[in-house]
């Protein structure tokens, strides 16, 4: 974390909880550059976050309100916080199992009624915090602890379905993209109504290992690798696209 | 801040209300003003009437997208600083067992009514029972208190929707009020007062919010925008809300806590009405619904100079531990009459040192007062 951030952290807490190679530390640096470029003031921020790696990203280490709820309900918690004191900013920061598997009828009726959260998707792609099981955001033929012959099943385009639901701001970042994350942050944190960002965080522990990335630096390069943008993805054919992630705003919020 | 007297929101007088319209306004009087819910029978006219009137006094109503994001949103409203409410029935209650478990762990004061109907499963919706008094004590995982009320009428729904706020505020504690569908559709005349008191949470800046051994174990508790910069989880955490998932003092001491707040407080909180125990042979214990035809019972059984008496349990939890054991010295027998398989009658035996006797109904109907003074009749 750089020095210059460290008054947005908690004072007493010295490391995070994150494995070598995690992304989860990047984001957590990346969300405190955004607030700290659009002068926030943390008084007024409350964070919120579910169960899982992810979840841990604010709590306990941003210098604010944070409410650490129940696997998958943080939105709903937040809704109840955001409406009953519409003065407090309100950012939900969670992971993939969380918001969009066991939380996922949170997620889209929160996008539905545009409540005005800042929700930020941790996706590792897997289960990292219980060990490694295949999640709803895998990819086909992922090898995890519960999909040991590869994932049979298709994976969920987080955005589309947000996107579907009615959020009126959604992009997809990977945290090898750290300029372009602030910037759709910074958006989502201006934006008054429901903001979506998926955030690709590689887990070397539990999904690199079990998918052949010898290092978490293998890992982060295959990231890069596979992330194009959406506009360059508008002249891939559909065989080139596979296996690619296409990133980008998708909704930028009428901006 | 504490009890203080405040002015009713409704002009004082009568009204005749539905027990489910009284809950509603025992709610908006006691000051809540965060309301969640999802349609079920028989409670939905609760979450009817406090959308409408929610604009008289600028409360904020959410119809969420099931009961778990309800109980959910109201805990999240409760730390945004407001009194919450939601109501339900059995299927919804099981929903929101999670979220109960995490208010009583983050000592999050809340109310929740059950109008409880007819199960399991979805069982018979517009039917009446009493069959989720042991959920609501029990119903999550791990070990919590909380607090339980029944009512026995629709003046009852009213005061004790208001004592109910008062009991969460004051302990920091999920707070139920075990309705049942005969009462939640009653109509009755409802006296509402021109003054009423009302408990508002205490805060002490800079006081640890989880903390020990303050106010007897019931720690202050801020809300979110104050500039505290609160650390709120439902993992086990320490006095200010640092996670501490491997330290079994401090688990120890939190469940302890948690629990022995109320315990150590029954007597205040727990409340009974006797009914001519003083020469008894046979005492009927009962509560809710069941009551009425429990006091129907007696009085009919008086009348041919039968020596019965009644306690009608206003608290279920904590139990009335006291006064069934004092009872118990006295009586010859204990009669229980339950919309249920047997629940609350387990609890008596614990502490009653006689014969006690169970009566149970689960056809969704009410038990009728003749059933009663026919099965005590037998124990003369
Ligand atoms: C109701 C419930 N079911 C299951 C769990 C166990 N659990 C804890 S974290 C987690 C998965 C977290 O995955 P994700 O949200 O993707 O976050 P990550 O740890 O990968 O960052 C699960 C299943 C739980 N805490 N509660």
């Amino acid at each position: 974390m750089a020095r210059d951030l460290e008054e947005y952290l908690r004072p007493g807490l010295d490391s995070t909880p994150f494995c070598p190679g995690c992304g989860h530390g990047i984001l957590m640096n990346l969300i405190l550059r955004a607030i700290d470029e659009l002068k926030l003031s943390m008084d007024e921020m409350l964070f919120v976050s579910g169960i899982g790696c992810a979840a841990w990203i604010p709590s306990p280490h941003f210098n604010a309100d944070t409410l650490h709820t129940l696997h998958g309900r943080a939105i709903a918690f937040a809704t109840g916080a955001k409406l009953f004191n519409p003065k407090l900013n309100v950012m939900v920061i969670s992971g993939d199992g969380d918001l969009t598997s066991i939380g996922g009828n949170h997620l889209i009726h929160a996008a539905r009624r545009n409540i005005d959260l800042s929700v930020i998707c941790a996706n590792n792609m897997i289960y990292g915090m219980t060990g490694g099981q295949v999640a709803s955001t895998s990819p086909l033929g992922a090898f995890t602890s519960t999909s040991m012959d590869g994932n049979i099943y298709r994976p969920f385009d987080l955005c589309k379905l947000v996107l579907g639901a009615g959020a009126p701001y959604v992009a997809r970042y990977s945290v090898t993209q750290p300029l372009l994350l602030v910037s759709a942050i910074k958006k989502s944190l201006s934006i008054q109504g429901f903001t979506f960002i998926e955030v690709l965080s590689p887990c070397h522990t539990q999904f690199g290992r079990r998918n052949r990335y010898d290092s978490p630096a293998d890992m982060l390069k295959a990231l890069m690798e596979s992330c194009i943008s959406k506009e360059e993805a508008e002249y891939l054919t559909k065989e080139e696209l596979k296996n690619k992630i296409i990133t980008g705003e998708f909704n930028d919020g009428g901006s | 801040m504490g009890y203080s007297d405040i002015n009713s929101t409704l002009s004082s007088g009568h009204y005749y209300f539905s027990g489910n319209e009284a809950v509603a306004e025992g709610a908006i009087a006691a000051g809540c003003r965060y309301y969640a819910g999802y349609p079920i029978t028989p409670s939905s006219e609760i979450m009817e009437r406090i959308s409408v009137r929610f604009k008289d006094v600028h409360g904020v109503f959410m119809q969420m997208e099931d009961e778990i994001a309800s109980i959910c949103s109201v805990i999240g409203a409760v730390w945004a600083g407001a009194k919450a409410m939601t109501a339900t029935s059995g299927p919804g209650f099981s929903l929101m067992q999670e979220g109960i478990g995490y208010a009583a762990l983050t000592e999050t004061p809340l109310v929740i009514v059950n109008i409880q109907r007819a199960g399991p499963g979805t069982g018979q919706a517009t039917r009446v029972a009493s069959g989720d008094l042991m959920q609501a004590k029990w119903g999550s995982h791990g070990d919590y208190y909380i607090i339980a009320l029944s009512p026995w009428s629709v003046q009852e729904m009213y005061d004790q929707t208001i004592n109910a706020f008062n009991l969460a505020e004051q302990y920091r504690v999920p707070v139920f009020v075990m309705g049942d569908e005969a009462i939640g559709h009653l109509r009755e005349r409802v006296e509402v007062k021109a003054i009423l008191k009302v408990f508002n949470r205490k805060k002490k800046k800079g006081a640890p919010p989880f903390g020990a051994n303050q106010n007897n174990g019931i720690p202050p508790m801020p809300s979110f925008g104050e500039g505290e910069k609160l650390l709120v989880t439902g993992s086990t955490h320490n006095e200010i809300g640092i996670r501490k998932t491997d330290d079994p003092e401090v688990h120890s001491r939190l469940v302890n806590r948690i629990n022995e707040k109320i315990l150590n407080n029954r007597d205040r909180i727990t409340r009974t009405d006797s009914y001519h125990l003083e020469d008894a042979e046979v005492i009927i214990v009962s509560y809710g619904f069941t009551a009425r035809s429990a006091l129907f019972a007696i009085e009919q059984l008086r009348k041919e100079g039968k020596r019965v008496g009644l306690i009608r349990l206003k608290t279920i939890w904590p139990f009335a531990d006291k006064i069934i054991k004092d009872v118990g010295q006295k009586a010859k027998t204990i009669f229980v009459p339950e919309m249920n398989r047997g629940q609350i009658i387990g609890e008596v035996m614990k502490y009653a040192n006689c014969e006690v006797i169970p009566y149970n109904q689960t056809n969704g109907e009410i038990i009728h007062p003749h059933r009663i003074i026919n099965g005590v009749r037998r124990l003369l």
